[in-house]
Parts: C-alpha cells; sequence; structure tokens
C-alpha cells in the first residue's frame, strides 16, 4: 500500500493505538492527529472512538473535524466510521437527550432492542454481508468480529448495508455509501478478520487517490 | 447471543512469563507479548495477564506490558494484578488494554468497582472471585463457596463466592473470573457446580477458570458451568494442545465459537 497515508482523528475519545498499531501491521503509513488541515493531506480518514454522542460531536466540532469529514466525502475522499464514529456519520442519536450527528447518512441511532439480553453487546458475533464490497473483500460471510456497544445506527436505506448482525435485533454494522464506510464492530480487535478489513480499507483510498 | 470465548491467561512476573513454556517456534518463550501474538493466530478469542510483581515498580511493569501487547496482538485483553484504583486502571487502559481486573482490591473496598465503572463502563470491568469450597455444613445441604485471597491462602470471613459475585455485578462489573482454588493446578476439571452457581446468579457473563487438563473440560464448563467463556493456562502454555484444538473439540460439542482467523 505504498504511498497511501490515511489519518486517524484524534478528539480525545477512547484509546487510538491499536487502530494506528494495526493500519501498520497491514503495511499502510498511519498518523493519528488532531489537526484537520494535516489530515486534509491524507488519502483516508479513520473516525475511531467510543463513548458519548453528544460530547463526541462538541469535540468534532472543536477542532473543526465535522467540516473536515463533509468535505472530504463531498469531494469522494474514503472516510471509514468504526464504532461511535459509524454512528456519528448518521443523522442523530437518541442517546441522553436527543444528539445532531454529522448527517451524511440517513437514519437515527437507537438503543439495541434486545429483551433479555446484557446491554451493552460485549463479545465476538457473526457478521453476514449483505453484498459484495471492496470493504470486506476476502473475508467470509459469518466471519465473527468483536463488538462493544449499546446503540446501534438504523439506516434509512437498506441498499446502504453492506452486513448485519444480531443481538436481540438483526443491526447494521456495516454501511458503504459512496466514499463514507462504518463499521460498529472493532476491525482493530478482530484478530485476522479485522486486519484484512483495515488493509481494504488503505486499498479503496489508493484507488481514490490515484484516480483524484 | 455472543460466540464463546477461549482465553489464555499468562501470569506474569516483572514483564516476563512466570511459567515457562516449551514452544519450541517462539524466539523469547518467556516474552507475554510473543506468547500472546501466537495465541491470537492460533484463534483465542481474547487474553489474559496477571501480574504477580510484589515490587513498587509493579504499575510501570503492568503498563508497559499493555503497550507492547497492543502494538503486537489484535485480539481484546485485560490486565489483572496490581489495580487498586481509577488511577491504576486509566494508567493500562490509556496504555491499551481493554479491560482491568480487580480482586482483592475489590473486596478491601467494593466500591471500587462502583468507581472502575462509572469512570470506564462496565465492559471494561472484571471482577476475579477465588473460591473454595466451604466444609459441608450438614449432610443433604446446599453446596458454598467462599472467597478467598493471598493466592487462595486467606478467607474472607463470611464472604460468600455467589454472593460476592451477585454484589460485584449489582456494582458495575461487566464480568465474573471465577477460579476454583480447589482445582486450580489439578487438570481435574472446571469446578461446573460452582461455576453454574454463579453463573445462573449474575446478569454478566462468567469466565470459568482453574483445573482444565483436557480439551473436553473446556465444553463441560460452558455446557455444565453455563460460563460464557474459559480461562486456561497450563494446557496452552505446554503444547499439549492448541487453541484451535481446543475449539474443535467445543465445536463437536455443539457450542458457538470463533472459527476464522
Amino acid at each position: 500500500m505504498s504511498g497511501v497515508r490515511i489519518a486517524i482523528l484524534d478528539y480525545g475519545m477512547g484509546n487510538l493505538r491499536s487502530v494506528e498499531k494495526a493500519f501498520e501491521r497491514v503495511g499502510v503509513a498511519v498518523e493519528r492527529t488532531t489537526d484537520a488541515e494535516r489530515a486534509e493531506r491524507a488519502e483516508g480518514l479513520v473516525l475511531p472512538g467510543v463513548g458519548a454522542f453528544g460530547e463526541a460531536m462538541r469535540r468534532l466540532r472543536a477542532l473543526g473535524f465535522d467540516e473536515l469529514v463533509r468535505g472530504r466525502a463531498a469531494r469522494g475522499g474514503p472516510v471509514l466510521g468504526i464504532c461511535l464514529g459509524y454512528q456519528l456519520l448518521f443523522e442523530s442519536s437518541e442517546e441522553g437527550s436527543a444528539t445532531e450527528g454529522l448527517g451524511l447518512l440517513e437514519g437515527a441511532v437507537g438503543r439495541l432492542d434486545a429483551p433479555g439480553l446484557k446491554i451493552p453487546h460485549m463479545g465476538w458475533e457473526r457478521v453476514d454481508w449483505s453484498q459484495a464490497s471492496p470493504l470486506v473483500d476476502g473475508i467470509p460471510t459469518a466471519t465473527p468480529f468483536y463488538f462493544v456497544h449499546s446503540l446501534t445506527p438504523r439506516p434509512a436505506e437498506e441498499r446502504i448495508v453492506l452486513g448485519r448482525s444480531r443481538h436481540g435485533e438483526s443491526f447494521a454494522c456495516a454501511v458503504a455509501s459512496g466514499p463514507l464506510h462504518g463499521v460498529q464492530f472493532h476491525p482493530e480487535k478482530s484478530s485476522a478478520a479485522g486486519l484484512r478489513l483495515l488493509g481494504n480499507f488503505a486499498g479503496i483510498c489508493a484507488r481514490a487517490g490515484a484516480a483524484a | 447471543m455472543a460466540l464463546k470465548r477461549v482465553i489464555p491467561c499468562l501470569d506474569v512476573e516483572g514483564g516476563r512469563v512466570v511459567k515457562g513454556t516449551n514452544f519450541v517456534d517462539l524466539r523469547d518463550a518467556g516474552d507475554p507479548v510473543e506468547l500472546a501474538a501466537r495465541y491470537d493466530r492460533e484463534g483465542a478469542d481474547e487474553l489474559v495477564f496477571l501480574d504477580i510483581t510484589a515490587s513498587h515498580e509493579r504499575r510501570e511493569t503492568i503498563v508497559e506490558l499493555a503497550r507492547r501487547t497492543a502494538d503486537d496482538v489484535f485480539i481484546p485483553f485485560t490486565i489483572g494484578g496490581g489495580i487498586r484504583s481509577v488511577s491504576d486502571a486509566q494508567a493500562v487502559l490509556d496504555a491499551g488494554a481493554d479491560k482491568v481486573s480487580v480482586n482483592s482490591a475489590a473486596l478491601a473496598r467494593p466500591k471500587l468497582i462502583d468507581e472502575l465503572a462509572a469512570v470506564f463502563g462496565s465492559q471494561c470491568v472484571v471482577v476475579a472471585i477465588d473460591a473454595r469450597r466451604a466444609e459441608a455444613a450438614a449432610a443433604g445441604s446446599e453446596p458454598s463457596w467462599e472467597v478467598f485471597v493471598d493466592g487462595g491462602r486467606q478467607a474472607i470471613e463470611g464472604r460468600d463466592a455467589v454472593a460476592w459475585a451477585l454484589e460485584a455485578a449489582v456494582r458495575g462489573a461487566g464480568e465474573i473470573l471465577l477460579t476454583s482454588m480447589d482445582r486450580d493446578g489439578t487438570a481435574d476439571g472446571y469446578e461446573n457446580e460452582l461455576n453454574r452457581a454463579v453463573a445462573d446468579a449474575v446478569a454478566v457473563p462468567v469466565i470459568a477458570s482453574g483445573g482444565a487438563g483436557r480439551l473436553e473440560h473446556l465444553s463441560e464448563a460452558i455446557v455444565e458451568g453455563h460460563a460464557d467463556a474459559v480461562l486456561c493456562a497450563s494446557i496452552f502454555h505446554y503444547g499439549r494442545y492448541t487453541v484451535a484444538e481446543a475449539k474443535a473439540t467445543m465445536r463437536e460439542s455443539g457450542i458457538a465459537v470463533r472459527d476464522w482467523s
């Protein structure tokens, strides 16, 4: 993946070291940054994060990351949201009082409907692909990924859903819409399958960079 | 329902694996990170590091261990031993650990569990319980288990293991790591009566520990002990079985495990 640079947006929500090291493991140059201008020069953006939706949005705005992600996506620059970063791509979250998200994907984030099951949903869960995508290339359907979450986006359009998993309800745990990609699970904690997915994302960035 | 997990456990002292391993393909079999990476490749679902360093440099060594592990291992891992405060937990979580495990510090001050859960979320908090079967009170009475500390040498007066697990879960533990001190090191199999008593009492996952000697024991802990995960040390460390073989045996018993890597 020579030449591709990926910026991991560091806005103080969760540990980013594993994401950084996972990209390095698959031979991709990455940089954690709090600087939107520096991130602008990378071929791909990763929006990670764990924690509260509202606090995350406040911090994104404070660093100018909201405009960065919107601008990049509008110009076709690949973006990968992970866990909370995936949820932030949507319009709103019901976490706490209703909070506005980046609104790049239609739909709202809501609490998992899992009567009798433990929340947060934590552990290895199989993911069934709904369609083929460069993001999940080479990863068989029903491959388990590692999840830690209490909420999940509910995309308005089923056509953007790449994969589904189940905790009580069936939920969309991977999406792709043009340059925007999002996964609810943690690829950086999902062993070989997760590393493959991150390598695939770097490939998407390389092709987008070559086409630009 | 999340897949059932196989979790190798590494005892670490001063940054080195305590019990020797006899893997011939490792450059340095005493390096916990190299061993951890091997288990990741074999299909381990998570890892637990228990630091038994007795010195005051302990915190630095576990932070360094967490950092090196996060650099090389891409499955969730837990660090236990020496976590006595929110700031201890913060240090190892910042270094890349996914969860912390607390045992004697939580017994000494149960509110520590509430504090850790409030700051980091229950998903980061594992409460480890060392239990020993109590002397039978009378013939025909239900079995009970007492909580021990100090490597099983000292009983905590009046602490029933099932009651303590319940309290820990209510205070915010996300998981219970339950070790039978009677079975630990025996290779006779997990104490599934204990596992079942705790697993049926609490709403959070229970990790069975202590006594694994054969691969069938792992399936038994899930099926008979109602555990969500099995912790293993010596059966993997000495190369008798691989994690992949353990998974295969569990799958044959009809247990859903992660099988792609």
